[in-house]
């Protein structure tokens, strides 16, 4: 149940949005979230986005093992 | 997939692995406080991977298993008293051994069961079945507690009244401090856990690295997120600093979601709690608020306590405080198996004993 895995947001109606995961579809609620728009990847957690996925420190946290390694 | 492919590049991870090796030298017991990390750390083979002196523990990071015996057997005695209601849960819970029953039991025996995916479908069911009670056996965490806050306030907007929850919700920081004090079992670090913290954010764990010295970093799930955060708790070991850091920067901030934090505030308020094999633990649990009472099945119904009498020879208890690991329970992968357990860390997948279970070595 605590498995949270990041899916896209492919429909916003109101509080209701529609998620895409390598095309499973699932109806969830946004109510948990502020500001979520169309195409964000979201943490999704027993039918709730819980949070947004941020691709630029996704991409920093890459470049930080890029540096460990040297 | 996006966000996963990119961090279970297998180069990178034996890259990393590389570095840990080269900058560890003391002796270091890392606890992983979150069930997805021990299921992580045994998939890919990390706790193998690392070298002797760096001791990974699990600790009591499994909703299902926290669940004290006595909340287990409670729910069980309601099912077999009121014939009226159905009980929604989430899918490990039905098979959680109590004592001398399980709910999928009590289910075969034609009690109303239901699984759900989200609490969402309570309500749902709350809202088709107008004749029955729905109760929501409701365990997890603070990524768990947002959702039944939502849910319970949507049921009070929908003028829903044959909704209500057993709020068995048990809250991260306040067990890890408990842990701490306790002083039963040696921590160096912690990994804190990705979507907990995504919720409370890593702020939450500032006392732990002030005024317990313990470092913490805050990571994500994937292979390579469970290695570079090891990296960065070893690094601080080795050079003797405890800060929070956060590896998981994609979804973790220092402040959390603060509109799910609101919503939890606004239906639970913090409660003393019973743990399986820790005990109570002050304000680690979270009860509904009196505005909310009539969402509140211990308000509801007369619940009466159950037998606090955990499954006999089960080492639950020493597994969730990180005192042993499964393979030093005599009943692990011998009486007590996924497909027959004795004990809850064997029926989660993100219990210890099932996740050790599943992916143990098989000597020939």
């Amino acid at each position: 149940m605590c498995l949270g895995i990041p899916c896209r947001i492919i429909e916003i109606k109101g509080l209701k949005a529609k998620v895409d995961l390598a095309g499973v579809k699932k109806d969830i609620s946004l109510r948990l979230l502020d500001g979520a728009r169309l195409g964000d990847y979201v943490i999704v957690h027993a039918g709730f986005a819980i949070e947004r996925l941020d691709e630029e420190k996704a991409a920093r946290t890459i470049s930080m093992i890029e540096e460990v390694i040297g | 997939m996006k966000y996963i492919d990119d961090f279970r590049q297998r180069e990178l991870a034996l890259g990393i692995l590389g570095k840990i090796r080269e900058i560890s030298s003391r002796k270091a017991n890392v606890m992983e406080i979150c069930g997805t990390h021990t299921h992580s750390i045994s998939r890919y083979g990390i706790r193998d991977s690392l070298p002797p002196n760096i001791r990974l523990i699990s600790g009591p990071g499994c909703p299902v298993c926290v669940t004290s015996a006595n909340d287990v057997n409670r729910i069980i005695a309601f099912v077999r008293k009121e014939r009226n209601v159905i009980v929604a849960t989430f899918g490990d819970m039905l098979r959680v051994p109590g004592s001398g029953s399980t709910l999928q039991e009590e289910k075969a025996r034609g009690s109303d069961i239901r699984v759900v995916y989200s609490p969402l479908d309570a309500l749902d069911m709350a809202a088709s079945n107008p004749g029955k009670e729905v109760v929501f056996y409701a365990v997890g965490f603070e990524t768990t507690a947002p959702t039944v806050a939502a849910t319970v306030l949507s049921a009070a907007e929908d003028g829903v009244k044959n909704l209500s929850v057993l709020s068995l919700h048990k809250l991260t920081p306040p067990a890890m401090k408990a842990l701490l004090d306790g002083g039963d079992v040696e921590i160096d670090g912690f990994i804190c856990p990705g979507h907990v913290t995504a919720v409370i954010g890593a702020g939450a764990y500032g006392f732990l690295s002030t005024r317990y010295g313990a470092p913490c970093v805050v990571a994500g799930f994937e292979p390579l997120d469970a290695l570079l955060g090891l990296h960065m708790l070893i690094r601080q070991i080795e050079e003797g600093r405890s800060e929070i850091e956060i590896e998981y920067g994609r979804v973790v901030t220092w402040e959390g979601n603060v509109r799910a934090q609101g919503i939890i505030n606004e239906v639970f308020e913090p409660a003393d709690s019973v743990w399986r094999g820790i005990g109570t633990i002050p304000s680690s649990g979270l009860k509904i608020r009196d505005a909310y009472g009539r969402f509140d099945a211990e308000k509801k119904f007369q619940m009466d306590a159950g037998a606090d009498v955990e499954p006999a020879g089960c080492m639950c208890g020493s597994v969730l405080k990180g005192l042993i690991t499964p393979d030093g329970c005599p009943l692990f992968a011998a009486a007590c198996t996924p497909a027959d357990p004795v004990g809850p860390c064997m029926v989660s997948s993100e219990g210890t004993c099932a996740a050790f279970y599943k992916y143990r070595k098989v000597v020939a």
